[in-house]
């Protein structure tokens, strides 16, 4: 083999299945209905977990039990049965398909709109596909390349019992157990996820992703990150995947937990694209994700996001900044159409002195859906010259679909600086008209006025996210207009 | 005994002094009910998030204020817009002062609402217009239970008010702690205009709690031009509770001065009823020591072509707390809106703390709507510039205060007004310069 380069080992990634041990043979075994405290002492058990961790979920589960659904957000939905849902079973198999003339052809239209290969759309439709020749080897090299840097990336279940010290020092020191209903769930329940740890100094060489995992349906559900970036270091992390995920969990409850030391940054970027549910608002994922990350000194964390899928969204992807001259960055792209229902935004806590934070927040909606940004900016009264910049965004198309704004501002220091802007407008007439007269029809006029207005926030992806994900936005809002 | 069922029990004792065989009393039978499921609000709210009001029911407060008290003229004419002539309409402990007051029944009411309930000739307007848009919350509800006096006016059609009106309420309340529910009704029919002067002084160092409601109602084409000047003593707290509903073309803005006080609600809402409507809603607020102001606003846009435009500014010192949580709501039919939101907060002390949340739920998509909330600090450049040129640092900040609260007060139509809140300013500052340079 001539030489091997980053990039061509990343495009191989991108159309290769992931098998690092991130299957165990659990097949002829589900659990039944419901959850208790034997159910996640066997799940623990299952995994074969420490002590510790088991201790850990059953306090969790305990605490749990006393809380309640949270029903602040601006969503309705039926509340899901708690103890209807089966919290342990072998990854769904879903029926193989000899050839991709099986597949529904919608889902192919779509796929042929992203620009995914046609090896990838086998993967994702779930056809069964030729070993990829130099599959070992490149799997091979992938992890040699992270070992070199002394780089862990491993499924959490895997870091418990390899690297213990590491995981328990961190799990649940973001988001605790206490935290609120869903990521209480999530701790006594969590089948698996990913765990992430960049030594001192080190520059990760490539985007981390979840991207190729996905596939195992069965571990999706309540799925568990832990991302710990050491002194000096980068890590840029991915998350979700732009083709339609039907998955058939109606409820998601992920904790992603982000820990930045000194001088650390990671970049976390995530596009969710799960079922929305059909056209009457039928159907459809809950997801139900707490996300937080935590900034020491100089450190800097940065959200993106790209939500167009779930029938209901809720959703704040937060930013402790501990540490002095700290920076915090939110930028968010939420559209949504039909009955779709997002609640979404970010929460910027400022402790340390001189400390930043961003907040471009950009809703679309469309349909008959609703699209709320729901944010805090605390300034601690410690926190001296704090600086925080928020601007929210709402595009409204049709009137049958709400944008909402509810920004809380909590400041307790003289010396800080606060803006907050929101705006909410239409797609002009005018700007329409515009595109029109120069041979450009409606609905790439739109296409084009929508990635305009969410610019601001594509160009913080990774550029080959960057564009499947301009697409997305583009097929979300498919026939949106009249 | 807890306020709460003091406040239930005396009930039956209120029931002496009122008609209880009315359509009045059986509004208010009902709100008493509500107010007794919902009790006072507490911070588990979230519309009283930022806002306790633990402190001020724990005082033993008299619910039916002796008899009046004689007050000089001389004694108060401070708290009076004195300088042009006014209307006036005044109460000491919730009872009318006919020594103080000055009305006109003259083609226009301005008189008593205890009247107004009671008499043949009001009945029509009463039934019309009485509690129809206060809301069902725990303290208006409470104040509809023993709603009985407050002002009354009713403008005609076609009437221009040619003086402005002043309603002024004063606590006495020597020995006791006193709670005062005063309750306002405010009909301006087809185009016709009034300003009205709105006041809450407590004369005493007692605790004082007033838990006021006032009802706007502007009809078509007309104008209603209303202040609201609270600057009372640090034992006195406040809770304004003000609802207005426009019809079409109707203009009222409201401007809610706060500088006194302990702890000061103010819950403003605007409901739109017709098209081309216009609603102004702004604040200055100067707090310090340990004092706490909340505004909160909503303005509901219902129709299609109105506007609605808000700007509220803060000047926080000490350990004072401010809220602002402004509210618009613009429905599906109410295209072509064009709202606007603007709060400004300026800390002024380490220990001072600001909580906003301006919010916004739009189900329209041809609407202009945004909001812009900022908290910060006076210009050290421009302080320093006017330092350079012989302005002493105190006279400069206040000169930078001024200046940032200047939007508001432009806005200001009765020129006497105007000066007294800028005398009112400078005394806060603790300067004493004229700012009409």
């Amino acid at each position: 083999m001539s030489k091997y380069t980053e990039d061509d080992l990343r495009e191989e990634l991108k159309t290769k299945e992931y098998e690092y041990g991130f299957y165990t043979d659990i097949e002829s075994e589900k659990f039944p209905n419901g959850v208790n405290e034997d159910i996640v002492r066997a799940i623990s058990k299952k995994k074969n977990e420490p002590e510790w961790m088991t201790e850990w979920r059953l306090e969790a589960f305990r605490v749990w039990l006393k809380m309640e659904e949270p029903e602040w957000a601006n969503v309705h939905y039926k509340k899901p049965s708690f103890q209807d849902i089966s919290y342990y079973s072998a990854p769904k198999k879903k029926p193989k398909l000899n050839s991709l003339d099986e597949v529904d052809p919608e889902m192919l239209a779509t796929f042929e709109k992203l620009g995914i290969s046609l090896l990838e759309q086998k993967r994702l439709a779930n056809v069964a596909i030729d070993i990829v020749m130099d599959s070992v080897s490149v799997a091979t090299t992938f992890k040699e390349t992270l070992a070199e840097k002394g780089i862990i990336f491993m499924p959490i279940s895997e870091a418990i019992q390899e690297h213990p010290e590491l995981v328990k020092k961190y799990i649940g020191s973001v988001v605790p157990t206490t935290d609120n209903f869903y990521a209480a769930l999530n701790s006594a329940v969590f089948s698996d996820g990913s765990f992430c740890y960049i030594p001192k100094g080190v520059r990760c060489p490539m985007e981390l992703s979840t991207y190729f995992r996905i596939n195992e349906s069965g571990t999706g559900q309540f799925e568990r990150t832990l991302v710990v970036a050491d002194k000096g270091s980068y890590v840029s992390y991915l998350e979700g995947c732009t083709a339609p995920q039907r998955d058939e969990n109606q409820l998601h409850a992920a904790v992603v937990e982000l820990i930045a030391l000194d001088d650390a940054e990671i970049k976390y970027s995530t596009v969710q694209n799960w079922f929305p549910g059909d056209a009457e608002g039928k159907g459809g994922v809950f997801n139900f994700v707490t996300k937080r990350g935590i900034c020491e000194n100089n450190a800097k964390i940065s959200w993106t996001q790209v939500e167009t899928g779930s029938a209901v969204t809720w959703k704040y992807p937060s930013c402790i900044l501990k540490g002095n001259n700290s920076v915090g960055e939110f930028y968010s792209i939420a559209v949504t159409n039909n009955y779709q229902q997002a609640d979404t935004g970010t929460k910027m806590i400022h402790l340390g002195k001189n400390t930043k934070s961003t907040i471009i927040s950009k809703g679309i909606s469309a349909g008959k859906s609703q699209n709320s940004y729901r944010g805090l900016v605390q300034i601690g009264s410690r926190a001296e010259n704090a600086r925080n910049f928020s601007q929210c965004d709402s595009l409204l198309m049709g009137n049958e679909c709400g944008a909402h704004t509810f920004p809380y501002i909590e400041t307790k220091n003289k010396s800080a600086q606060i803006e907050h802007e929101a705006t909410t407008s239409k797609i002009g007439e005018d700007q329409l008209f515009y595109c029109n007269q120069r041979g450009i029809d409606t609905e790439k006029a739109i296409a084009l006025i929508v990635n305009g207005f969410s610019k601001e926030v594509l160009n913080k992806l990774p550029m080959e996210f960057a564009v499947e994900a301009q697409k997305l936005l583009e097929i979300s809002l498919e026939g949106s207009v009249g | 005994m807890e306020l709460k069922d003091k406040l239930i029990s005396s009930y039956v004792a209120f029931e002496n002094g009122v008609n209880i065989n009315s359509d009045v009393h059986e509004i208010r039978s009902k709100a008493l009910q509500n107010f007794e499921d919902l009790g006072f609000p507490t911070k588990k709210l979230e519309a009283w998030k930022y806002t306790s009001l633990n402190s001020v029911l724990k005082e033993d407060y008299s619910i039916f204020p002796k008899a009046e008290k004689a007050i000089e003229l001389a004694d108060v004419k401070e708290y009076f817009i004195d300088d042009i002539d006014t209307f006036k309409i005044v109460f000491i402990d919730g009872k009318y002062s006919s020594f103080l007051s000055d009305t006109t029944h003259d083609n226009m009411d301005v008189c008593l609402l205890s009247s107004a309930l009671t008499k043949p000739k009001y009945k029509a307007v009463i039934e019309n217009y009485f509690n129809k848009i206060a809301k069902q919350d725990n303290l208006t509800s409470l104040n509809t239970a023993f709603a009985n006096e407050g002002a009354y006016i009713y403008i005609p059609k076609n009437v221009e008010v040619e003086k402005p009106i002043q309603i002024v309420n004063f606590t006495t309340g020597a020995e006791n702690a006193t709670m005062l529910q005063p309750r306002n009704l405010i009909v301006a029919e087809r185009n016709s205009h009034v300003q009205i002067i709105e006041r809450h002084q407590s004369l005493t160092d007692n605790a004082a709690l007033t838990n006021a409601v006032t009802e706007i109602f502007v009809d078509t084409h007309a104008n209603v031009d209303y202040y609201k000047i609270q600057n009372d003593n640090i034992n006195a707290s406040l809770v304004d509770n003000t609802y207005v509903e426009q019809q079409k073309e109707g203009i009222c803005s409201v401007h809610t001065f706060s500088f006194g006080g302990n702890i000061t609600r103010n819950n403003l809402n605007f409901y739109q009823k017709g098209e081309y409507i216009d609603s102004i809603l702004k604040g200055i607020t100067i707090i310090e020591g340990k004092q706490h102001v909340d505004h909160h606003t909503l303005v509901h846009h219902i129709e299609p072509n109105c506007e609605s435009h808000q700007d509220y500014k803060g000047i926080y010192g000490d350990r004072s707390t401010g809220v602002f949580n402004g509210k618009v709501v613009v429905e599906k039919e109410a295209q072509k809106t064009n709202a606007y939101q603007q709060n400004n907060n300026v800390l002024i002390s380490d220990k001072a703390t600001i909580n906003a949340k301006p919010q916004l739920e739009i189900f329209a998509d041809d609407v202009k709507c945004s909001h812009g909330c900022t908290i910060g600090q006076l210009d050290d450049q421009a302080l320093f510039y006017m330092q350079q040129r012989g302005i002493p640092k105190k006279e400069a900040n206040a000169l930078l205060m001024y200046a940032f609260a200047n939007t508001v007060l432009e806005s200001v139509k009765i020129p006497e007004v105007k000066k007294r809140i800028t005398n009112i300013i400078a005394d806060k500052l603790g300067v004493d310069i004229g700012f009409d340079l």
